[in-house]
């Protein structure tokens, strides 16, 4: 009963998929529903609080030791970034983000055409424990900027947003209006959520009902 | 409300935002097929419950999601310190 259950080699070939739809598929969004689209089209007038779905990107998992090099160095190689170290903190290039989860634990945001590539090169490049989850179709990011998207921000987390307390590139996990989100400043006024499939249409009510006293634009 | 150090993500953040495992350093039996009842009992269900001075594990569940162990004073409700799992207190109980 109690013996230990252990492969009598170590395996190596993991099932990965392609989970970039063909064209004939058509992908939907955590908010395709909300179709924010067709809001944007008819914005009335301006706003404190601008809100957009960075949606349908690639979201990889990495886990794996700091002290494993060819991790370290492999998961660097193919995303053009290093794993940031310093706990709470991201980098971004540009088309790759890497968000510090825990100590052993990243987001890596790629564009969608590519997460299948980069995971595979990911397994190619890296040698040891490891593990990469494509977890795209399972969370979206909601982007809040305008001078306001603070206040907003300040009625649904507990963190310390202050600049001193929360920087441009701060990434930080919190009960977020009684859910949960991945907070990021990515910039002065630009903040980052990273939501879970199954509450982004509730994170989304709750966002139109906190910035309806700034003034809400939503943006395609 | 707690303001809870956490050792992982290396700042204060609200009581919210952890989840408390109870006691810590309960070490699960080497030979769990020669176990009595008795022996069984004593680790699944008995605890100390100190009035004072206690170790538990918490848990950083919206955060890092990472277990580590606070040394706490059940009296005043005080955290002495904060230590990753595998580590020792340096404040214990006297006597
Ligand atoms: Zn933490």
């Amino acid at each position: 009963m109690s013996e230990a259950i252990a492969p009598e080699k170590e395996v190596t070939n993991v099932a990965v998929m392609n989970q970039l739809p063909s064209g004939a598929i058509r992908a939907e969004s955590p908010l395709h529903h909300a179709e924010l689209d067709k809001l944007a089209a008819r914005n009335p007038r301006g706003g404190g609080v601008i809100l957009r779905e960075l949606k349908l990107l690639g979201h990889l998992t990495l886990r794996g030791s700091q002290d494993n090099a060819s991790f370290m160095a492999g998961c660097a190689e193919v995303l053009g970034v290093a794993l940031p170290t310093k706990p709470l903190t991201s980098v971004d290039n540009g088309s790759v983000s890497v968000r510090w989860l825990s100590p052993d634990e990243w987001l890596a945001v790629v564009p969608m055409d590519q997460a299948f590539e980069i995971e595979r090169s990911l397994r190619a490049a890296i040698e040891g424990h490891f593990q990469v989850v494509n977890g795209s179709g399972g969370q979206t990011i909601i982007e809040l900027s305008g001078p306001n998207a603070v206040d907003v921000l300040k009625k649904s987390t507990i963190l310390d947003l202050h600049p001193s307390q929360f920087p441009v590139g701060k990434v930080a996990g919190s009960v977020f209006a009684k859910a949960s989100a991945l907070v990021r400043r990515s910039g002065e006024d630009t903040w980052e959520l990273v939501v879970r499939r199954s509450f982004a249409d509730y994170i989304w009510l709750w966002l139109q009902d906190a910035s309806r006293e700034y003034g809400l634009v939503v943006k395609a | 409300m707690l303001h809870i150090y956490c050792p992982h993500c290396e700042e204060l953040r609200e009581e919210e935002e952890f989840h408390c495992s109870g006691e810590a350093h309960i070490a699960r039996p080497l030979d769990p097929d020669n176990c009595t009842d008795a022996e069984w009992g004593e680790y699944i269900f008995f605890r100390k419950n100190p009035r004072g001075i206690q170790h538990e594990m918490w848990y950083h569940t919206t955060g890092c999601r990472k277990f580590f162990n606070v040394t706490r004073d059940t009296q005043t409700y005080e955290i002495k310190e904060v230590y990753k799992i595998g580590e020792q207190p340096k404040v214990v109980a006297e006597g």
